[in-house]
């Protein structure tokens, strides 16, 4: 996205279903649910969506799937398939749709039934043929050697690693939609069952149902809406591997490029940015995305979420609803990110709202860290 | 090999036949890993086979933890060839959580899954 993007389009709904267990309800239900939702918050109906933006891990044409289900006939769709990134993707496609009147009202759409339908991480993905005969466990094995490495080079330690999923579940235990509320200190994650050196089971995250819908208009008419409009400043997108085995540098992610395009579209600065949600499907992901994205130094994201920093009442309010480690992760969790941010800033969190948020940052990471996904939300305020 | 087209049939017909090659650039030199009809570097086409090495280190690891009865825990690592490739492998000979990253190790063509697979056992100093 170029700065002649930035501020053009806007959330005006935002909404949820099915977190934690959806009995009886397949994905597609738990997507409907969440389009419902979104729309009632932005005052609008099904009849009123003219683009659809949507991915899922049921079949390979998702997007015509819910737009069937749906009963709507969009003019424009983006089915991108980035992982768990593509929703915070979506906002760059659906910023260029509306600028360009290719539709006037987009949905972004997601759901999932992945716990009570299998109780484990449902994925459409084939095992890469290079890496199968090893017997990876998709995606931890990836995941754990990044943390892995980061430890070597950066004498990072696994009771940072357990001070991310610490202060997650402090944030979910503010927030009555969160899945996992009960205490965790840093011995329950580094006592509890080892999955993955070095990630135990507290160490990854959920394994929930759930779906999430967002609502956007071009900005010119985004003040026409019951809730106040939270705008797109910047979003970027980078990916620099599908298969972790062709990860260049274990410790540095594509986010340093997401990252820099999104702040550059937004013309701000880390140092602006009052609430930060990252795709946190490992506690690793939380300390790889702080550096990667100029939060911290490289190498320094360990001691940086030490102790409760990132914690409510820390230096830097992070992943405020409590993530994927402890809110809600169905499988692709990017939409959250985004609908936590838009939220922060509306004043409607959930959970512990942080005064006056002006600008907030989402960050979608798809695969296994091979899609980076960086946006960068504002109130009226920031335009 | 004779009936081998692509370069993944190339591989893994060699791979079959105990041979370890590695997909190296005439262009640009460097050698590329998975094979592929280019390479990813410079986006040359012609591709030569060479014998690999086997020499690597340890880049990073993990222990998947798997219980006894199913097989108990293995190790899933990857490793950093002399030729600048790295590819997803185990370590053999040692107990999954021995082994470390920058670990000295040499190749070998063994089996995973039931398939002929590169393996790797530390390399004797």
């Amino acid at each position: 996205m170029t700065t002649e993007l930035r501020g053009k389009s806007a959330i005006v709904g935002t909404g949820h279903a099915g977190f934690g267990e959806a009995h009886g309800l397949t994905a597609y239900d738990v997507m409907a649910q969440s389009a419902l939702a979104a729309l009632g918050d932005a005052g609008l109906k099904l009849s009123d969506v003219d683009g659809l933006f949507c991915t899922m891990m049921e079949d390979s044409m998702p997007a015509l799937m819910a737009a069937e289900y749906l009963g709507i006939q969009p003019r424009f769709i983006d089915g991108t398939m980035s992982g768990g990134s593509s929703f915070v993707n979506y906002l760059t496609s659906a910023t260029m749709a509306l600028d360009a009147g290719l539709c006037d009202v987009a949905l972004i759409v997601y759901g999932s039934n992945q716990r009570t339908a299998s109780g484990r991480l449902v994925t459409a993905s084939r095992p890469p043929a290079y890496e199968a005969p090893y017997n990876p466990r998709y995606p931890i094995s990836a995941y754990a050697m990044a943390a892995a490495r980061h430890m070597h080079e950066y004498g990072t330690t696994r009771e940072q690693l357990a001070d991310v999923a610490v202060a997650a579940r402090a944030w979910a235990q503010h927030n009555p939609e969160a899945f996992e509320r009960g205490p965790l200190t840093r011995e329950d994650v580094l006592g509890a069952r080892m999955v993955g050196d070095p990630l135990t089971v507290r160490d990854c995250c959920l394994v929930t149902d759930g779906g999430g819908a967002i609502v956007m208009v071009r900005a010119d008419r985004a003040r026409d809406f019951p809730k106040v409009p939270v705008y797109v400043l910047g979003s970027a997108t980078a990916s620099s591997h599908r298969q972790i085995s062709q990860m260049k540098d274990f410790t540095v992610t594509a986010a340093r490029d997401s990252g820099a395009r999104a702040f550059a579209a937004a013309g701000v600065t880390p140092a602006d940015i009052q609430a930060v949600e990252l795709y946190d499907a490992f506690t690793i992901n939380t300390i790889l995305f702080l550096e990667d994205l100029g939060f911290c130094a490289k190498g320094e994201g360990g001691a940086f979420v030490e102790g409760g920093r990132i914690a409510p009442g820390g230096v830097l309010p992070v992943n405020t609803n409590g993530g994927g480690l402890s809110c809600v992760h169905p499988g692709m969790y990017g939409i959250f990110t985004v609908i936590e941010a838009a939220r922060q800033i509306r004043g409607d969190a959930p959970g512990i709202q942080s005064k006056d948020i002006d600008l907030a940052l989402a960050h979608g990471n798809g695969g296994v860290l091979s899609s980076q996904v960086t946006a960068i939300l504002g109130s009226q305020n920031t335009l | 090999m004779q009936d081998a087209k692509g370069p993944d049939q190339l591989f893994q017909r060699a791979l079959a036949e105990g041979e370890i090659l590695l997909p190296k650039c005439d262009d640009c030199g460097a050698y590329h890993f998975f094979p592929r009809v280019l390479c990813p570097h410079c986006h040359g086409a012609a591709i030569s086979w060479k014998q690999a090495t086997g020499k690597g280190r340890v880049y990073t690891t993990t222990v998947v933890r798997r219980s006894q009865n199913r097989g108990g825990d293995y190790n899933v690592c990857m490793v950093e060839l002399q030729e600048g490739v790295r590819m997803m492998s185990r370590v053999e000979d040692i107990a999954p959580g021995e082994v470390a990253i920058d670990m000295a190790v040499t190749a070998f063509v063994g089996e995973a899954e039931g398939v002929p697979a590169v393996l790797f056992k530390p390399s004797e100093v």
